[in-house]
Parts: structure tokens; C-alpha cells; sequence
């Protein structure tokens, strides 16, 4: 398993080889990168803020909750990425691989989709006259 | 004293990133949340508002001491 907060670019490459494995078919990957418009604003640029002990904690839990909901997975990496990000960086990898394709979908939709409720990691949209935190208000 | 990490706009509502607390003001995670909520009425309006214990979400029953980690968790947002 391969889990990481990291302030650098990702490496997409190494996070897929390392969901790679010899008893898999499939290898499912999910890259969330950063889009320039929000709700109808332009966004020049993304800050995420992280408390990194819990983060990695929290990525590792949810990790082992898809190899709880599926035990065929063979390999599960996820990188996030903290600090400034520009339109287009990778802030995001999930990746899986399980032994035939419908699994390795569903567990990497569950992660990423669980990723999202409960790692704690900030997201504060920049546009250009403005910042806001994604979420924060109802 | 118990001492509580901030982060995001959490952070941003108390003006600095970690508050330190007279235990009798946080014995558990409900009696934190309500001090807090009373001093700072910004956090009230936000959509959530959590608190984690040593690195897991604690519910409201949960007692506070003043060795463990605690931080206030806004509504969060990666991916």
C-alpha cells in the first residue's frame, strides 16, 4: 500500500506502477486535477491545507476499508498533494488494481468519494477577486 | 490546559492556528465545541464543524485530556 501527503508535484507514473501487482488484470486509476472555473468563477489558482498526521492516517483508513469491502484488491495507492496548486496540477492520485475490471472501478470511486468526506484536507478556491473555502458554509 | 489545532477557515475565524484552553472549559468534545461556538459565532455557521482526538473524529461524549492531540475540523474539502 502506498500512502502520501506530499507538498511536491506527483509523480502519476509511479503512483499507477505502484498499484501495479502480477495477480491483476486491472490497474483503475483516478488523477483529480485543478479546473479553472467554480460555480461560475474564474479560478486562478487553489491552496489546500492539510493537518498531516491525521491526513495520512485518515488516507491509510480509508484505503483499508476498500480492502475491507473488497478483498480481491491487490494493490491501492493514493497521493494527495498540499500547498499552491495552478490550473491543471495533479492534486489527487487514486489508484487500484484488482484481479478483473468492474472491482478495481467500484474501489476506486469508493475512495476517492470517502477520500472526500472525511481526510482532512482544505480546499480555498483563489479567483481574481477573491478567495473562498470550498464547503464551509451550508 | 488543553491545546487545540485550527485549521482552514477555522483558522481563519479565531485569527491563529492552535488555542490553548483551561481544561474546565473543554472536559469533553461537546463542552470544547460549545465554548468555542459561544466565543467564536462565526463557527456556528459553518456547515460542520468536528473535532478530532489523537487523529481519529471524536463524538460529543468523548473526555478531553490534556496529553492528546486535538484539533477543530472544519467542513472539509479535498480531492
Amino acid at each position: 500500500m502506498l500512502i502520501d501527503l506530499t507538498d511536491q508535484p506527483i509523480d502519476v507514473a509511479a503512483v499507477l506502477q505502484a498499484a501495479e501487482s502480477d495477480e491483476a488484470g486491472a490497474v483503475n486509476a483516478f488523477v483529480g486535477t485543478v479546473r479553472n472555473r467554480s460555480e461560475g468563477r474564474r479560478v486562478v489558482r487553489l491552496h489546500y491545507e492539510a493537518y498531516p498526521p491525521m491526513a495520512v492516517h485518515q488516507l491509510r483508513r480509508v484505503a483499508e476499508m476498500a480492502q475491507e469491502k473488497w478483498p480481491v484488491l491487490r494493490q491501492v495507492a493514493v497521493v494527495h498533494r498540499h500547498g499552491t496548486l495552478e490550473i491543471g496540477d495533479v492534486a489527487v492520485v487514486v489508484a487500484v488494481s484488482t484481479p478483473h475490471r468492474a472491482d478495481s472501478f467500484a474501489a476506486c470511486q469508493f475512495i476517492i468519494d470517502t477520500l472526500k468526506e472525511v481526510v482532512p484536507i482544505w480546499k480555498k478556491e483563489e479567483y481574481e477577486d477573491g478567495t473562498v473555502w470550498v464547503s464551509a458554509h451550508p | 490546559m488543553i491545546n487545540v489545532a485550527l485549521f482552514g477557515i477555522a483558522r481563519e475565524i479565531v485569527g491563529q492556528s492552535s488555542l490553548a484552553l483551561p481544561a474546565g472549559e473543554g472536559q469533553s468534545v461537546g463542552e470544547l465545541l460549545a465554548t468555542l461556538r459561544t466565543r467564536y459565532p462565526e463557527l456556528g455557521r459553518l456547515r460542520s464543524l468536528a473535532v478530532a482526538v489523537n487523529n481519529e473524529y471524536a463524538g460529543a461524549e468523548v473526555a478531553l485530556h490534556e496529553r492528546d492531540e486535538i484539533a477543530l475540523i472544519p467542513p472539509v474539502s479535498g480531492g
